[in-house]
């Protein structure tokens, strides 16, 4: 087996065009800037038929029109190396290639999501208006792209080799390296090479994935739910409550993150079960939430009030008592114990919920002293609605946007936590393929041998990059109506 | 306004004093207290002989009074052997216990002693905190006019090419965060693997002599997180204030274009980021922290890893007040500036 090179035999025709391109696309965005600066705007004419057009000619005119059209171009090149990449595999198109081929699964969900969304998107409300902003689409698309591979990952699709498994001789080899005595229908190659316990790089970097995907939207829910059920009675009641909660937001805020996570998340902590007790009180508000939704607008029927009660909190009870217990540990006395959550993921998840939840209180209770005011609140008052019901069914409705913003924003805030905690060696087994703790591994032979660190570096930051896309194209949609 | 200040630093006061409970309480727990004592003794003691080394250095009291000894309000712990020797916190060796004050503690100006450093906690603190500070030094120096030059151009003409390329590099600083831009710039720059070595990949020798090669890298690393956030908040406020009525009229008379933007819309476009960046400084520490790891550069953020990981307590302490009122102090300039710069917000 020889080595792979980046784009194989594939990058014989595309890697001459791609290095022509890619300057003359930097140079032209470059002169653009420096038009924009320099130059007035093109001058406009009405043309006979009422519409605009710029005077032609200048170079104000036409540099835009070439940066873009080079940016096509580059664009079409990329997608030219993925597609001819997948259908020719990993020795023709090289490790680019074999990736791309790797990754088929994704391609097809992708397609297929955008496909169906582009198309039914004037049905789709906000989700729907996503698809008219480009910025929106491209974070969307980052976003997806690592949901699918996480979620496939779960199931052990895509990877070449198992994220643990150690191969004789694969130490620190660079990407491409052939897998030295491959047997028969193992993937033959370490496509990103290997780390310095010579194991697959690639495969540990889709496989953290899959931790980042669990853990970061889940967790960023649980400060939400937390955030609203404080916030809301904060900014509507004020008052004492409300000086009470915005000290004790501003006392969790005042706390440097890193100090935190070493206080809650070393192993003598956990020992003690305090991470346990606080997920007690913090898992308990979904509950709360839950329950307070349904009762403030159901009260005055029992019948329905009842049944939806039982129907949403029966479950999440269970769920509750199944999480917070745990065999052998500080908190075991339920019987209906259906599973253990690996101490090392409650306690990260606990702590950045924690660290999440004062943010949101603030965000959270700065809309409801705004909306409180308009005169939808007045009316509901007048109708004689009870304070829950104005809070969740008047208020909260009225908030989302800048909700929903927020929420993506720290999503990724979330996923930049989590990379912190691997980074400092805390909560998650060092064996763990979740991007920080990879991150960190790597960093010590950073200066010889870049390929451990460098992958789930930057899958890192396209994830937290797609999600500010994302968040910003979805400000951008809601503020249009 | 004299009312308002006192307000805030009665309020801060109290905030650090929960807070270093927090900490005292969290780094008193009694399998952190066992960790202290093993690694402070031997590896192998029994339970018994952790439980007597304990009692013997006072750690075995109520988490309250430790902690009130510890602020300097009750007299400090003191241990008598049973040959008769005296000893205690407040006891250097050497010096006569009849001598020896009863009370030590932060009231006192006494900090404490880090089991890991073997030095007094204030002396780290203040060493390291220096060192810290010349790295923040370089930092705001990089940082905020690169960010506020970027955030001005971006905003100038809303939805240009000049404004949506500086926004995607915004954004993308933004989501990097500085363990990741921190591994691709030595990467880049300081590897024998890509061969530039521009820059070198370690910061330990910028403690004692600072220069480009050795300290750029970190301090570009934590200015670039820094610095999308700025910019995107100037961004947004220069583009607010260019759609103001004030400034279409300072068009209509004529004003020339560069004229507007430095006579008429700087000043109020820049209220908002003023207190954008003085609220970075929490943010700020966070990378420090991440950075002095990432760089092996031994200051404040470095010596916070080290004391927490070590469970030193007193250092841990120290470093958690001082860092704290950092956080607070911060925030009570940026309120008292926000009133300076914008007559119309008044605090009372």
């Amino acid at each position: 087996m020889e080595e792979l090179t980046w784009t194989g035999s594939l990058g014989d025709i595309l890697d001459p065009i791609l290095f022509v391109l890619v300057p003359v696309f930097v140079a032209l965005v470059v002169l653009r800037i420096a038009v924009s600066v320099l130059l007035p705007a093109p001058t406009m004419q009405t043309n006979p038929d009422g519409t605009l057009s710029a005077v032609s000619g200048g170079p104000a005119v036409w540099v835009p029109k070439l940066s873009n059209l080079s940016g096509l171009l580059l664009l079409a090149l990329v997608l030219a190396y993925l597609i001819v990449g997948a259908i020719m595999g990993a020795p023709g198109a090289g490790i680019i290639g074999g990736m791309s081929q790797q990754l088929v699964p994704v391609w097809i969900a992708l397609v297929v999501l955008f496909a169906v969304s582009i198309n039914f998107k004037r049905r789709l409300g906000l989700y729907g208006k996503l698809f008219d902003s480009t910025i929106g689409m491209i974070g969307f698309g980052l976003v997806m792209f690592w949901v699918f591979v996480g979620a496939f990952a779960a199931v052990d699709m895509l990877l070449t080799h198992a994220p643990l498994d150690q191969v004789s001789g694969m130490k620190n080899k660079v990407p491409g390296t052939p897998l030295r005595g491959a047997e028969e229908g193992e993937f033959q190659w370490y496509l990103l090479g290997g780390d310095a316990l010579a194991r697959d790089v690639f495969s540990r970097m889709l496989k953290g994935s899959t931790i980042v995907i669990a853990i970061a939207p889940l967790a960023t829910l649980f400060a939400f739910m937390v955030g609203i059920t404080l916030g809301l009675p904060a900014g509507y009641y004020g008052g004492k409550l409300d000086t009470f909660l915005s000290f004790l937001a501003n006392l969790i805020l005042a706390f440097p993150v890193i100090l935190l996570f070493y206080l809650l998340v070393t192993p003598e902590i956990v020992a003690t079960g305090l991470p346990q007790y606080m997920a007690v009180v913090l898992f308990v508000f979904p509950l709360i939430f839950s329950a307070v939704l349904i009762n403030s607008r159901y009260g005055g029927q029992p019948g329905k009030n009842w049944t939806y009660l039982a129907i949403v909190l029966v479950p999440l009870f269970l769920l509750y008592m199944s999480v917070i217990n745990a065999n052998d540990s500080k908190i075991d006395f339920w019987p209906l114990d259906f599973f253990d959550i690996a101490p090392g993921i409650l306690v990260v998840f606990v702590s950045v919920v924690f660290v999440n939840s004062p943010t949101v209180f603030r965000i959270v209770r700065g809309l409801a002293m705004d909306i409180k005011t308009r005169d939808y609140v007045a009316a509901a008052q007048t109708r004689g609605e009870g304070p829950w019901y104005i809070m969740l069914w008047e208020i909260l409705p009225n908030a989302r946007g800048p909700l929903i913003v927020d929420f993506c924003l720290r999503i990724g805030y979330t996923t930049i936590l989590l990379g912190t905690l691997g980074f400092f060696g805390l909560g998650l087994p060092p064996e763990s393929p979740d991007w920080g703790s990879t991150i960190n591994e790597g960093r010590k032979l950073l200066s010889i041998y870049l390929h451990p660190a460098l992958p789930p570096a930057l899958a890192l930051l396209s994830l937290v990059l797609g999600l500010n896309l994302l968040a910003d194209g979805l400000r951008e949609e809601s503020l249009k109506d | 306004m004299g009312l308002f200040i006192l307000r805030r630093v009665g309020v801060m006061i109290l905030t650090a004093l929960c807070l270093t409970f927090v900490v005292f309480f969290m780094t008193n727990l009694y399998p952190n207290l066992e960790k202290l004592a093993k690694t402070q003794g031997n590896f192998r003691m029994s339970d018994e002989a952790v439980a007597s080394w304990l009692e013997k250095r006072g750690y075995m009291q109520s988490t309250p009074k430790k902690y009130a000894e510890w602020l300097g309000v009750v007299p400090s712990y003191r241990f008598e052997a049973e040959d008769g020797t005296v000893t205690g916190r407040c006891i250097d060796p050497g010096v006569d216990p009849a001598d020896a004050p009863n009370f030590c503690g932060i009231l006192q100006g006494y900090w404490g002693y880090s089991t890991v450093f073997k030095e007094p906690v204030s002396e780290i603190v203040s060493t390291r905190l220096g060192l810290t500070g010349v790295l923040m030094f370089w930092v705001m120096l990089l940082m905020v006019p690169s960010a506020l030059i970027l955030g001005v151009l971006a905003g100038m003409r809303e939805g240009s090419a000049t404004d949506r390329t500086l926004s995607t590099f915004a954004i993308t600083t933004t989501a990097t965060p500085e363990y990741v831009s921190g591994v691709i710039l030595i990467a880049v720059f300081a590897s024998s693997a890509v061969g530039l070595k521009w820059f070198k990949g370690t910061a330990a020798s910028a403690m004692e002599s600072p220069n480009f090669e050795n300290f750029f890298l970190p301090v570009l690393t934590i200015a670039l997180y820094g610095m999308g956030y700025i910019a995107r908040m100037t961004r947004a406020s220069m583009a607010e204030v260019m759609t103001a009525q004030y400034i279409r009229t300072a068009r209509l008379k004529g004003v020339s274009f560069p004229n507007i933007v430095m006579r008429h819309a700087l000043r109020n476009a820049l209220i908002a980021p003023f207190t954008v960046i003085m609220l970075q400084f929490p943010w700020l520490l966070n990378g420090v922290v991440i950075v002095e790891t990432l760089f092996n550069y031994k200051g404040f953020g470095w010596t916070l890893v080290q004391a927490a990981g070590n469970n030193d307590i007193e250092l841990l302490l120290g470093v958690s007040v001082v860092s704290v009122i950092v956080v607070l102090v911060t925030q009570l300039i940026s309120d008292i500036g926000y009133v300076y710069l914008n007559p119309r917000i008044s605090v009372t």
